[in-house]
Protein backbone atom coordinates (compact mmCIF):
# COMPACT_ATOMS: atom_id res chain seq x y z
CA UNK A 1 0.00 0.00 0.00
CA UNK A 2 1.45 3.40 -0.63
CA UNK A 3 2.32 5.51 1.72
CA UNK A 4 -0.66 8.28 2.59
CA UNK A 5 1.54 11.89 2.60
CA UNK A 6 -0.58 15.08 3.05
CA UNK A 7 1.86 17.69 4.22
CA UNK A 8 5.42 18.52 3.00
CA UNK A 9 7.35 15.11 3.50
CA UNK A 10 10.75 15.08 4.80
CA UNK A 11 13.56 16.05 2.24
CA UNK A 12 11.47 18.08 -0.19
CA UNK A 13 12.71 21.40 1.46
CA UNK A 14 16.47 22.11 2.25
CA UNK A 15 17.18 21.49 6.25
CA UNK A 16 18.20 25.31 6.79
CA UNK A 17 15.40 26.62 5.51
CA UNK A 18 13.10 23.89 7.51
CA UNK A 19 15.00 25.06 10.41
CA UNK A 20 14.02 28.75 10.02
CA UNK A 21 10.78 28.00 9.47
CA UNK A 22 10.33 26.20 12.73
CA UNK A 23 11.64 28.82 14.72
CA UNK A 24 9.35 31.20 12.90
CA UNK A 25 6.69 28.73 13.52
CA UNK A 26 7.65 28.43 17.29
CA UNK A 27 7.53 32.15 17.87
CA UNK A 28 3.91 32.74 16.31
CA UNK A 29 2.72 29.81 18.51
CA UNK A 30 4.08 31.08 21.45
CA UNK A 31 2.80 34.37 20.22
CA UNK A 32 -1.05 32.93 19.82
CA UNK A 33 -0.74 31.28 23.52
CA UNK A 34 -0.03 34.18 25.01
CA UNK A 35 -3.02 36.01 22.98
CA UNK A 36 -5.19 33.13 22.90
CA UNK A 37 -5.36 33.08 26.83
CA UNK A 38 -7.44 36.36 26.71
CA UNK A 39 -10.48 34.08 24.43
CA UNK A 40 -9.75 30.74 26.48
CA UNK A 41 -12.30 30.45 29.25
CA UNK A 42 -13.88 27.37 30.71
CA UNK A 43 -16.57 27.43 27.91
CA UNK A 44 -13.87 27.84 24.97
CA UNK A 45 -11.31 25.52 26.38
CA UNK A 46 -13.28 22.24 25.64
CA UNK A 47 -14.90 23.79 22.33
CA UNK A 48 -11.12 24.36 20.77
CA UNK A 49 -10.19 20.55 21.47
CA UNK A 50 -13.20 19.86 19.44
CA UNK A 51 -12.14 21.92 16.66
CA UNK A 52 -9.00 19.99 16.76
CA UNK A 53 -10.22 16.61 17.33
CA UNK A 54 -12.51 17.80 14.04
CA UNK A 55 -10.06 18.83 12.35
CA UNK A 56 -8.41 15.88 12.64
CA UNK A 57 -11.00 14.11 11.45
CA UNK A 58 -12.12 15.90 8.70
CA UNK A 59 -8.54 16.04 7.03
CA UNK A 60 -8.70 12.32 6.80
CA UNK A 61 -11.49 12.75 4.26
CA UNK A 62 -9.91 13.54 0.83
CA UNK A 63 -12.25 14.39 -1.39
CA UNK A 64 -11.58 14.27 -5.02
CA UNK A 65 -11.01 16.71 -7.51
CA UNK A 66 -12.76 16.31 -10.83
CA UNK A 67 -10.27 17.30 -13.06
CA UNK A 68 -7.92 13.97 -12.65
CA UNK A 69 -6.67 11.56 -10.77
CA UNK A 70 -6.14 14.01 -7.35
CA UNK A 71 -7.70 14.70 -3.94
CA UNK A 72 -8.01 17.99 -1.68
CA UNK A 73 -8.27 17.34 2.10
CA UNK A 74 -9.79 20.25 4.52
CA UNK A 75 -6.74 22.36 6.13
CA UNK A 76 -8.91 23.85 8.80
CA UNK A 77 -7.75 27.48 9.60
CA UNK A 78 -10.90 29.18 7.78
CA UNK A 79 -12.86 26.93 10.05
CA UNK A 80 -10.94 27.24 13.16
CA UNK A 81 -10.65 30.96 13.27
CA UNK A 82 -14.21 31.25 12.74
CA UNK A 83 -15.18 28.89 15.75
CA UNK A 84 -12.68 29.72 18.44
CA UNK A 85 -10.82 32.97 16.46
CA UNK A 86 -7.34 33.15 15.44
CA UNK A 87 -5.03 32.73 18.25
CA UNK A 88 -6.60 29.53 19.45
CA UNK A 89 -7.69 28.40 15.72
CA UNK A 90 -3.87 28.53 15.04
CA UNK A 91 -3.36 26.42 18.30
CA UNK A 92 -6.05 23.96 17.42
CA UNK A 93 -3.92 23.53 13.43
CA UNK A 94 -1.44 23.27 15.12
CA UNK A 95 -2.24 20.68 17.48
CA UNK A 96 -3.39 18.17 14.38
CA UNK A 97 -0.55 18.79 12.29
CA UNK A 98 2.08 17.60 15.49
CA UNK A 99 -0.28 14.99 15.97
CA UNK A 100 0.01 14.16 12.39
CA UNK A 101 3.53 14.10 12.18
CA UNK A 102 4.67 12.30 15.89
CA UNK A 103 1.92 9.96 15.68
CA UNK A 104 0.66 9.05 12.23
CA UNK A 105 4.10 9.65 10.20
CA UNK A 106 2.40 12.03 8.05
CA UNK A 107 4.56 15.46 7.40
CA UNK A 108 7.92 15.01 8.53
CA UNK A 109 8.46 16.09 12.25
CA UNK A 110 11.84 18.03 10.38
CA UNK A 111 8.87 19.70 8.03
CA UNK A 112 6.44 20.70 11.07
CA UNK A 113 7.44 24.08 10.94
CA UNK A 114 6.49 24.64 7.61
CA UNK A 115 3.74 22.70 7.27
CA UNK A 116 2.41 24.81 10.83
CA UNK A 117 3.57 27.45 8.97
CA UNK A 118 1.67 27.35 6.05
CA UNK A 119 -1.57 25.67 7.75
CA UNK A 120 -1.83 26.95 11.31
CA UNK A 121 -0.43 30.37 10.57
CA UNK A 122 -0.98 31.61 6.97
CA UNK A 123 -4.24 29.75 6.51
CA UNK A 124 -5.40 31.25 9.92
CA UNK A 125 -3.91 35.12 9.35
CA UNK A 126 -5.84 35.13 6.04
CA UNK A 127 -8.47 33.68 6.67
CA UNK A 128 -9.39 36.02 9.97
CA UNK A 129 -9.34 39.47 8.68
CA UNK A 130 -11.65 38.45 5.88
CA UNK A 131 -14.16 36.88 7.88
CA UNK A 132 -14.36 40.27 10.29
CA UNK A 133 -14.60 42.62 7.22
CA UNK A 134 -17.24 39.99 5.51
CA UNK A 135 -19.67 39.50 8.78
CA UNK A 136 -19.53 43.41 8.54
CA UNK A 137 -20.50 43.93 5.09
CA UNK A 138 -22.91 41.01 4.08
CA UNK A 139 -26.64 40.53 5.44
CA UNK A 140 -26.37 38.72 9.09
CA UNK A 141 -27.80 35.58 7.71
CA UNK A 142 -27.17 32.15 7.19
CA UNK A 143 -26.21 32.78 3.15
CA UNK A 144 -24.14 35.90 4.51
CA UNK A 145 -22.20 33.64 7.26
CA UNK A 146 -21.97 30.95 4.60
CA UNK A 147 -20.52 32.90 1.86
CA UNK A 148 -18.04 34.53 4.25
CA UNK A 149 -17.20 31.06 5.31
CA UNK A 150 -16.47 30.16 1.33
CA UNK A 151 -14.45 33.16 0.21
CA UNK A 152 -12.33 32.63 3.76
CA UNK A 153 -11.77 29.11 3.07
CA UNK A 154 -10.83 29.89 -0.76
CA UNK A 155 -8.43 33.00 -0.24
CA UNK A 156 -6.75 30.94 2.93
CA UNK A 157 -6.36 27.63 1.07
CA UNK A 158 -4.22 29.40 -1.72
CA UNK A 159 -2.59 30.93 0.88
CA UNK A 160 -1.51 28.77 2.11
CA UNK A 161 -0.30 26.95 -0.95
CA UNK A 162 1.59 29.92 -1.94
CA UNK A 163 3.02 29.89 1.23
CA UNK A 164 4.41 26.67 0.02
CA UNK A 165 5.38 27.71 -3.31
CA UNK A 166 7.44 30.65 -1.44
CA UNK A 167 9.01 28.11 0.82
CA UNK A 168 10.22 25.74 -2.34
CA UNK A 169 11.69 28.69 -4.27
CA UNK A 170 13.64 29.43 -0.69
CA UNK A 171 14.77 25.81 0.00
CA UNK A 172 13.47 23.18 -2.63
CA UNK A 173 15.64 20.17 -2.97
CA UNK A 174 15.02 20.13 -6.53
CA UNK A 175 16.49 22.94 -8.78
CA UNK A 176 13.20 23.75 -10.93
CA UNK A 177 14.27 26.74 -12.49
CA UNK A 178 11.85 28.38 -14.33
CA UNK A 179 9.69 25.58 -13.71
CA UNK A 180 9.22 26.98 -10.12
CA UNK A 181 6.53 29.30 -11.85
CA UNK A 182 4.78 25.67 -13.23
CA UNK A 183 4.50 24.53 -9.52
CA UNK A 184 2.96 27.89 -8.86
CA UNK A 185 0.60 27.82 -11.28
CA UNK A 186 -0.29 23.75 -10.57
CA UNK A 187 -0.42 24.45 -6.97
CA UNK A 188 -2.72 27.49 -7.32
CA UNK A 189 -5.17 26.01 -9.75
CA UNK A 190 -5.85 22.33 -7.93
CA UNK A 191 -5.57 24.53 -4.37
CA UNK A 192 -8.62 26.62 -5.80
CA UNK A 193 -10.45 24.21 -6.52
CA UNK A 194 -9.22 22.56 -2.97
CA UNK A 195 -10.50 25.74 -1.46
CA UNK A 196 -14.11 25.70 -2.71
CA UNK A 197 -14.49 21.78 -1.21
CA UNK A 198 -12.81 23.57 2.37
CA UNK A 199 -15.32 26.45 1.53
CA UNK A 200 -17.91 23.83 1.50
CA UNK A 201 -16.92 21.35 4.63
CA UNK A 202 -16.38 25.28 6.46
CA UNK A 203 -19.93 26.94 5.69
CA UNK A 204 -21.80 23.66 6.38
CA UNK A 205 -20.18 23.24 9.87
CA UNK A 206 -19.97 27.04 10.69
CA UNK A 207 -23.81 27.15 9.90
CA UNK A 208 -24.63 23.94 11.37
CA UNK A 209 -23.28 25.08 14.66
CA UNK A 210 -24.55 28.46 14.12
CA UNK A 211 -27.99 27.42 14.60
CA UNK A 212 -27.71 24.83 17.07
CA UNK A 213 -25.47 26.97 19.40
CA UNK A 214 -24.74 30.88 18.25
CA UNK A 215 -22.85 31.79 21.12
CA UNK A 216 -20.09 28.70 20.65
CA UNK A 217 -19.14 30.71 17.26
CA UNK A 218 -16.24 32.98 18.16
CA UNK A 219 -16.85 35.25 14.64
CA UNK A 220 -20.23 35.96 15.79
CA UNK A 221 -19.87 37.32 19.28
CA UNK A 222 -22.01 40.12 20.16
CA UNK A 223 -24.44 39.48 17.15
CA UNK A 224 -26.10 36.75 15.40
CA UNK A 225 -27.47 35.59 12.64
CA UNK A 226 -31.03 36.60 11.21
CA UNK A 227 -33.69 34.32 10.66
CA UNK A 228 -37.48 35.45 10.06
CA UNK A 229 -38.34 34.57 13.49
CA UNK A 230 -35.77 35.76 15.75
CA UNK A 231 -36.13 39.19 17.13
CA UNK A 232 -34.09 41.79 15.67
CA UNK A 233 -31.84 43.34 18.60
CA UNK A 234 -28.59 46.26 17.95
CA UNK A 235 -24.93 44.24 17.20
CA UNK A 236 -22.62 44.95 19.79
CA UNK A 237 -19.22 44.73 19.35
CA UNK A 238 -18.79 42.65 16.16
CA UNK A 239 -16.05 40.07 15.58
CA UNK A 240 -12.80 40.72 17.36
CA UNK B 1 -24.86 26.79 30.83
CA UNK B 2 -21.67 24.80 31.11
CA UNK B 3 -23.31 21.39 30.85
CA UNK B 4 -25.37 22.08 27.77
CA UNK B 5 -21.79 23.07 26.45
CA UNK B 6 -20.13 20.02 27.94
CA UNK B 7 -23.16 18.14 25.88
CA UNK B 8 -22.32 20.20 22.70
CA UNK B 9 -18.83 19.04 23.00
CA UNK B 10 -20.18 15.32 23.36
CA UNK B 11 -21.66 15.16 20.49
CA UNK B 12 -19.13 17.15 18.06
CA UNK B 13 -16.84 14.42 19.08
CA UNK B 14 -19.16 12.12 18.06
CA UNK B 15 -19.93 13.54 15.03
CA UNK B 16 -15.70 13.43 14.74
CA UNK B 17 -15.74 9.49 15.54
CA UNK B 18 -18.07 8.41 12.80
CA UNK B 19 -16.32 10.79 10.11
CA UNK B 20 -12.69 9.74 11.27
CA UNK B 21 -13.76 5.82 12.43
CA UNK B 22 -16.36 5.30 9.37
CA UNK B 23 -16.45 7.93 6.44
CA UNK B 24 -12.58 7.96 5.96
CA UNK B 25 -12.44 4.47 4.50
CA UNK B 26 -14.26 5.95 1.51
CA UNK B 27 -11.91 8.79 1.25
CA UNK B 28 -10.42 9.22 -2.09
CA UNK B 29 -7.10 7.85 -2.06
CA UNK B 30 -5.83 9.66 -4.98
CA UNK B 31 -2.50 11.89 -4.23
CA UNK B 32 -3.58 15.69 -2.67
CA UNK B 33 -3.13 18.70 -4.22
CA UNK B 34 0.33 19.06 -2.49
CA UNK B 35 1.53 16.14 -3.56
CA UNK B 36 0.01 15.64 -7.11
CA UNK B 37 1.95 19.01 -7.67
CA UNK B 38 5.11 17.60 -6.11
CA UNK B 39 4.85 14.21 -8.54
CA UNK B 40 4.58 16.54 -11.93
CA UNK B 41 6.77 15.63 -14.36
CA UNK B 42 7.99 11.75 -13.07
CA UNK B 43 5.87 8.72 -14.54
CA UNK B 44 4.57 6.05 -11.59
CA UNK B 45 4.31 1.87 -11.98
CA UNK B 46 1.00 0.57 -10.29
CA UNK B 47 2.93 0.13 -7.37
CA UNK B 48 3.41 4.13 -6.80
CA UNK B 49 7.07 4.14 -7.76
CA UNK B 50 8.60 6.36 -9.72
CA UNK B 51 10.27 4.64 -12.59
CA UNK B 52 11.02 7.53 -14.60
CA UNK B 53 11.15 11.62 -15.75
CA UNK B 54 12.18 13.61 -12.67
CA UNK B 55 10.09 15.52 -10.17
CA UNK B 56 10.31 17.04 -6.45
CA UNK B 57 8.86 14.42 -5.14
CA UNK B 58 11.89 12.01 -6.07
CA UNK B 59 13.78 13.85 -3.28
CA UNK B 60 11.00 12.39 -0.58
CA UNK B 61 12.86 10.60 2.31
CA UNK B 62 11.30 8.38 4.85
CA UNK B 63 9.56 9.86 7.40
CA UNK B 64 11.23 9.61 10.31
CA UNK B 65 8.45 8.01 12.21
CA UNK B 66 7.70 5.60 9.11
CA UNK B 67 7.78 2.56 12.45
CA UNK B 68 4.84 4.33 14.34
CA UNK B 69 2.38 1.23 15.02
CA UNK B 70 -0.03 3.97 13.98
CA UNK B 71 1.70 5.33 10.85
CA UNK B 72 -0.10 5.97 7.47
CA UNK B 73 -3.42 5.76 8.93
CA UNK B 74 -3.56 2.40 9.86
CA UNK B 75 -2.86 0.16 12.96
CA UNK B 76 -0.19 -2.11 13.08
CA UNK B 77 -1.33 -5.80 13.07
CA UNK B 78 -4.71 -5.39 12.07
CA UNK B 79 -5.04 -6.74 8.59
CA UNK B 80 -8.44 -5.45 7.63
CA UNK B 81 -7.80 -1.94 5.50
CA UNK B 82 -11.32 -0.76 6.66
CA UNK B 83 -10.71 -1.82 10.54
CA UNK B 84 -7.37 -0.23 10.67
CA UNK B 85 -8.17 2.66 8.51
CA UNK B 86 -11.36 3.60 11.00
CA UNK B 87 -9.50 2.25 13.98
CA UNK B 88 -6.57 4.65 13.57
CA UNK B 89 -9.30 7.53 12.89
CA UNK B 90 -10.84 6.93 16.14
CA UNK B 91 -7.74 7.23 18.26
CA UNK B 92 -6.55 10.26 16.35
CA UNK B 93 -9.46 11.90 17.60
CA UNK B 94 -9.51 10.96 21.00
CA UNK B 95 -5.73 11.64 20.78
CA UNK B 96 -6.35 15.28 19.29
CA UNK B 97 -8.74 15.97 21.29
CA UNK B 98 -7.28 14.82 24.25
CA UNK B 99 -4.23 16.90 23.86
CA UNK B 100 -5.63 19.64 22.65
CA UNK B 101 -8.41 19.94 24.91
CA UNK B 102 -5.90 19.18 27.77
CA UNK B 103 -3.73 22.25 26.79
CA UNK B 104 -6.62 24.32 26.23
CA UNK B 105 -7.71 23.65 29.54
CA UNK B 106 -4.56 24.17 30.89
CA UNK B 107 -3.79 27.33 29.36
CA UNK B 108 -7.65 28.55 30.21
CA UNK B 109 -7.28 32.33 31.58
CA UNK B 110 -8.62 31.98 35.83
CA UNK B 111 -9.63 35.69 36.42
CA UNK B 112 -9.04 35.01 39.63
CA UNK B 113 -8.44 31.16 41.48
CA UNK B 114 -12.55 30.96 43.34
CA UNK B 115 -14.44 32.36 40.67
CA UNK B 116 -12.91 29.94 37.71
CA UNK B 117 -14.18 27.23 39.90
CA UNK B 118 -17.12 28.05 40.72
CA UNK B 119 -18.09 29.17 36.95
CA UNK B 120 -17.35 25.46 35.43
CA UNK B 121 -19.63 23.88 38.10
CA UNK B 122 -22.33 26.37 38.36
CA UNK B 123 -22.07 28.64 35.61
CA UNK B 124 -24.31 31.36 37.56
CA UNK B 125 -20.94 34.06 37.62
CA UNK B 126 -19.80 34.68 33.97
CA UNK B 127 -16.21 35.69 34.53
CA UNK B 128 -15.77 37.03 31.03
CA UNK B 129 -15.45 41.07 30.55
CA UNK B 130 -17.87 40.57 27.12
CA UNK B 131 -19.91 38.11 29.02
CA UNK B 132 -23.51 40.30 28.63
CA UNK B 133 -23.00 40.15 24.67
CA UNK B 134 -22.62 36.27 24.73
CA UNK B 135 -25.19 35.51 27.65
CA UNK B 136 -27.68 37.88 25.55
CA UNK B 137 -27.15 35.81 22.58
CA UNK B 138 -27.46 32.56 23.91
CA UNK B 139 -30.89 33.94 25.77
CA UNK B 140 -32.46 35.58 22.34
CA UNK B 141 -31.99 32.07 20.92
CA UNK B 142 -34.83 29.24 21.02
Amino acid sequence: MDTLAMHISNGIINGPVAAVFAAFALAVLALCVVRGRQDLDERLAPMAGLVAAFIFAVQMLNFPIFTGAVSGHLLGGALATMLVGPWVGTLCVAVVLIVQALVFGDGGVAMLGLNITNMAVIGTAVAYPLVALLLRLLPRTVSGLAATAVVASVVSVLAAAMGFVVQYWLGGTTDLGSGLVGLAGTMAGVHLLIGVGEGLITATTVVTVAKVRPDLVYALRGRRIVTPDTPQVPAAGGAR
Amino acid sequence: MAKRSNLFVLGGLLVALLLAGVVSNFASAHPDGLDSSLREGCVFDADDTIVGGSCPAQQAREHELADSPLADYGVRGVDNEYLSTGLSGVVGVLLTFTVGGGLFWLLRRRSDGGVARSAASGDDADPTPGGADVSATADGRR
